[in-house]
């Protein structure tokens, strides 16, 4: 037992870390754009005090654009805030559907490096389990990240949550090269921890190109 | 000097590249590293300012890319991390000398940027 708690630990650890520093980056360069229109605007108050006139609408413009990083830059820390709470219950009722949208956010830089879209999808209106939430986020990320290395570049990943007559499915869709990649590395010791602590099932189908993460309705 | 700002941030290396150029310094800018390595065929640049973390291709690949391209240009690279592996990274590419943090001194870099031209 203290060797999967171990091992979970560890998992969750990495994936707070690495989203973290993904959203971290996010930050900073939000504020690396508000420098350098700051900038701008002393370069242009420095001009006029040497006689050259200043351009209303190109003031207004970069108050714009720093305008927009503020919004980005808090987009981006409550979406931080939001994660940091997700430990805060072992067990509560999640929306799955918002949990997808969720993690697809926390990893869209991620995705982005890799040149993968991302996209959740409602199916239904709404499909609640009981279950822990940031163990949950972690596999959802994990098996995203797998999906997006499989799908590769210029590749769409789809999300969609849906109901079954047990509780839950989150099916990653557009993962072509499935074939080629599943094998003795995926799912590894920690997807497969996680599987059991959520009592969760994963089936790749490699000929429809898709993961199906089979979720309980509660996991009491 | 001739310099060549590549970030994917759209909005920060068009603002950076203004600021140079009131400066008197010819600064183009991309957003891509495709893109930069097509830049390089029709302009020639003395620097690129290349930020080390980028979709499809890391900036450390795209110096490589482009110093077999343009054997002189010399670089200078720019992160939003910090991070000690990108430091590390950084600095056996272009010497710690040549490695910035976000947000960025203009005068910092152009400080950098002329000792990256002298050296």
């Amino acid at each position: 037992m203290s060797g999967k708690c171990d091992i979970i630990g560890e998992t969750g650890l990495r994936f707070y870390g690495k989203t973290a520093a993904s959203l971290s980056h996010e930050i900073k360069n939000a504020l690396a754009i508000i420098n350098e229109n700051a900038g701008l605007l002393k370069d242009f108050t420095l001009m006029s005090k040497e006689g050259l006139p200043l351009d209303p609408e190109r003031l207004m413009s970069i108050a714009e654009k720093v305008m927009t990083q503020v919004r980005r830059a808090n987009g981006i820390v409550a979406n931080m805030n939001k994660f940091a709470h997700s430990v805060d219950e072992s067990v509560k009722d999640v929306d799955l559907g918002e949990i997808l949208e969720f993690v697809a956010t926390l990893s869209r830089r991620l995705a982005s490096m890799r040149g993968v879209a991302l996209e959740p999808r409602r199916v239904t209106s709404s499909v609640t389990i009981t279950t822990n939430p940031f163990f949950l986020q972690n596999l959802v990320s994990l098996c995203l990240d797998f999906a997006m290395d499989a799908a590769g570049e210029g590749k769409t990943v789809g999300l969609v949550a849906e109901e079954t007559e047990n509780g839950a499915r989150v099916r990653f869709m557009g993962v072509g090269g499935l074939a080629e990649v599943v094998g003795d590395t995926f799912p590894a010791n920690r997807e497969k921890i996680l599987l059991e602590a959520l009592r969760a099932q994963l089936v790749v189908d490699t000929e429809a190109g898709e993961l199906v993460l089979t979720l309980s309705r509660d996991i009491h | 000097m001739r310099v060549l700002l590549v970030d994917d941030e759209e909005e920060l290396v068009s603002a950076l590249a203004e600021r140079l150029s009131l400066r008197g310094i010819d600064a183009d800018w991309v957003c891509t590293c495709y893109g930069a390595l097509e830049r390089v065929e029709v302009k020639t640049f003395d620097i690129a300012v290349l930020d080390v973390k980028m979709p499809k291709m890391s900036g450390l690949e795209l110096k490589r890319r482009l110093q077999e391209k343009c054997p002189d240009m010399k670089f200078i690279f720019v992160t939003g991390h910090g991070s000690e592996d990108d430091f590390r990274a950084a600095l056996t590419e272009a010497g710690t000398a040549y490695y910035l943090v976000k947000p960025l001194n203009i005068q910092t870099l152009i400080d950098k940027m002329s000792q990256a031209l002298k050296g």
